[in-house]
Order: structure tokens, then sequence, then C-alpha cells
């Protein structure tokens, strides 16, 4: 068997916060959760997708953090910032492209989703993974992952940075990469406020 | 720049120099244990009794050559090594180095009180056997052992003495 990999497939969520509430369980961070759902466009869909760190290969969290708190271990996976490092800043939540460090102010320190660490390490599945009741977030084997409708990727273009990460997204059978063009969204008040002018 | 960064403050947990609290207090325990069989170790050595050691066997004269309360200096076992031969009230030979366990400076026979005395510092030493009388040297005088065969003297070796 191959090792196992992260999957999200926004498709499959259903909005239920079992995973966040399920993060929030655990004991290094009780009561805290370090992932979060979020509405893909919430004027026009109820659709939510899970954010989980992404972990990935060029870290932008590492890269920007000033007092060098955030490692990654050699299984590839970005750690929570280091307690005697962190100093606060929130840079890290700034540069990570996909929204995944907190700041807690109560504790003046970034805490983010490392995979559950505790969990993946010794070969069980991660928390939210394990709640997941559509398996949005899918803890498994690339091939038990390619018997599912859709293909996964792990590289996303950021204008002309291309990232690329540990943990997979699910998204239409084809697709290699996903461009990321903030720019180019269109949202409905959009659309409302072009008709208007257009009359 | 970035690069150089990077080797000081890389990303990833192994290139890393971390130094967790359990291996700063490993390192701390070790360093002391060593520290402290080190001290015990330099404790025994120390302990060893140093004692005589003997050396090729050296004519100094003869034994009427030296008056009752006379001296003599010579070099034993090394050329550098000051030693003084004394011939005591009761006749007997006794010989010691000349150096002074304080400062080095050389001590001289005074027959009168029968005492090796430095005039560096006012230290002074038993004829007798070395040890130390008066003043500021810490040990006593190393002892020349001496042989009398057939009406020579001879020096055939040091004894160092203990403490003050």
């Amino acid at each position: 068997m191959s090792e196992r990999r992260f999957y999200i497939d926004p498709s499959r969520c259903i909005g239920c916060n079992a995973c966040v509430q399920a993060c929030a369980e655990c004991d290094t961070h009780a009561g805290v959760s370090m992932i979060h759902l979020e509405t893909i466009q919430r004027g026009d869909t109820v659709q939510t997708t899970p954010v989980i760190c992404m972990h990935c290969d060029e870290p932008a969290c590492a890269a920007v953090c000033p007092a060098d708190a955030i490692k990654r271990t050699s299984d590839g996976v970005v750690q929570s910032s280091l307690k005697p490092r962190c100093i606060g800043c929130t840079n890290c939540v700034f540069a990570c492209p996909f929204g995944v460090p907190k700041y807690d102010a109560a504790i003046d320190q970034m805490m983010k989703c490392d995979m559950c660490y505790d969990r993946t390490s010794v070969g069980k599945k991660p928390m939210c993974a394990t709640v997941c009741p559509s398996q949005a977030l899918f803890y498994g084997t690339p091939e038990e992952i390619a018997e599912r409708q859709g293909s996964p990727i792990n590289a996303f273009v950021f204008g002309e940075r291309t990232i690329t990460t540990k943990v997979s997204l699910m998204v239409p059978a084809g697709t290699r990469q996903l461009t990321v063009r903030p720019d180019a969204v269109v949202r409905k008040t959009d659309l409302l406020t072009n008709t208007r002018t257009d009359r | 720049m970035n690069d150089r960064l990077r080797q000081d403050f890389p990303i990833d947990w192994e290139e890393d120099h971390y130094v967790s609290r359990r291996e700063f207090f490993k390192f701390m325990t070790l360093a002391s244990g060593g520290l402290a069989a080190g001290s015990v170790g330099m404790a025994a050595w120390a302990a060893i009794p140093k004692g005589e050691r003997t050396f090729e066997a050296v004519r100094l004269a003869s034994a009427d050559s030296i008056a009752i309360g006379g001296s003599l200096a010579f070099r034993y076992p090394r050329p550098q090594d000051i030693c003084l031969l004394i011939r005591r009230e009761d006749g007997s030979f006794v010989a010691f180095s000349q150096r002074c366990t304080h400062l080095s400076c050389p001590v001289e026979y005074q027959s009168d009180k029968d005492r090796l005395y430095c005039p560096c510092h006012n230290g002074a030493f038993s004829a007798k056997d070395g040890s130390v009388l008066q003043g500021p040297p810490p040990h006593p005088l190393p002892q020349i052992m001496l042989e009398v065969r057939e009406g020579d003297v001879y020096a055939v070796g040091v004894r160092h003495g203990g403490e003050a």
C-alpha cells in the first residue's frame, strides 16, 4: 500500500463544521480549531469548503517568518510555530496564499494546522478526516482516490508563482493545475451593477 | 542574500541547529559529569605518593674534606638543579635542593641555628629533614639522598617531601 495522502474535495463539503469541531477537540490545542470552513461565494451559493494547511513545498509562512519559528519536518509537514520563537508578528497570516495560519492574541502566538502531527506521524488519520461524514476531507492512498470522480491536483498558480503542495485538491477530471485569478472573480453584485449601467 | 539567509535560518527542521531543552541539559549533565570525573582523576593522581627517585650515583666529595658545620654546593641530578651538601654538628651528612620552594631563591645553611635560610622572604627549613620552619614556603625542600662509600659522599637520588 502506498503512502497515504491528504485530499480536499470541496464538491463533497456539506458545511456541517464537524471537521472544525473535531480539530478543536485535539489535546495539543484544546478548544481552539486550527481549520475553518470557507464559503465559496457567499452571495450566490451556500457551498463551503474546509480550509486546512496545504503544506507547501516552499512554505510562504516560513519564508516570511522573521523569528525562524515555522519549521517543516522531513516528511514535508509544515509545523505550527515554535512557542519560544514566535513573536506574534502575523507575517505568516498575511503571507499564506490559502489563509491557513491563525494568530491567537490571547497567547500572542500563531498556530496552524499541522495535519494532526501527533496522529499522522504514527499512522493515524487526522482528526478532521476521521469525522468528515461526506469525506470531503479524505486521508488515504492515491489508489483509493483514483476510484472517485475528479482528479487531484497540487499545483496552484498565483500570478507568476506556481505553488506546489503536499495536500491535494480534487478538481474536475483533466485539470492539471489551478490558476488563481482574484481579479477575474465575477460577483453577483457586479453583474447587477453592469446590468444597471447597460440600461 | 536569500540563500545565505536560508543557510542560517533553514525552513526544514533537520537542517536547523535547534537545541531543545532536553539536548541542552543532556550536554550540561555530560559536561559537568566529565568535569567531576576529571577532578576525581586529578585528585587521585595527586594523591599518589611521588616519594623517592633514584638517579645515577655521583661522587660529591670525600667525607673528610667538609668540616663540621660546613657546606658544599653541587648540582644534582641535572646541571640546573642546584643543591647544598651539609655536614651537621653531629657529623652526619644531609643534602637538599638549594631552590626555595616559595619563589626559587637559593637557600643558605646557618649552622648555628641548624637550618636552611632563604633571605628573600625570611623562609627557613629544618636542616634535619627539610621541613618548613617559618615563612612562606609551601613545601619542604626536596632532599638529596646520600650514601657514604669508602670515605666518599655520593648523591644517589631525590626524595620529595609532602605538604608543608
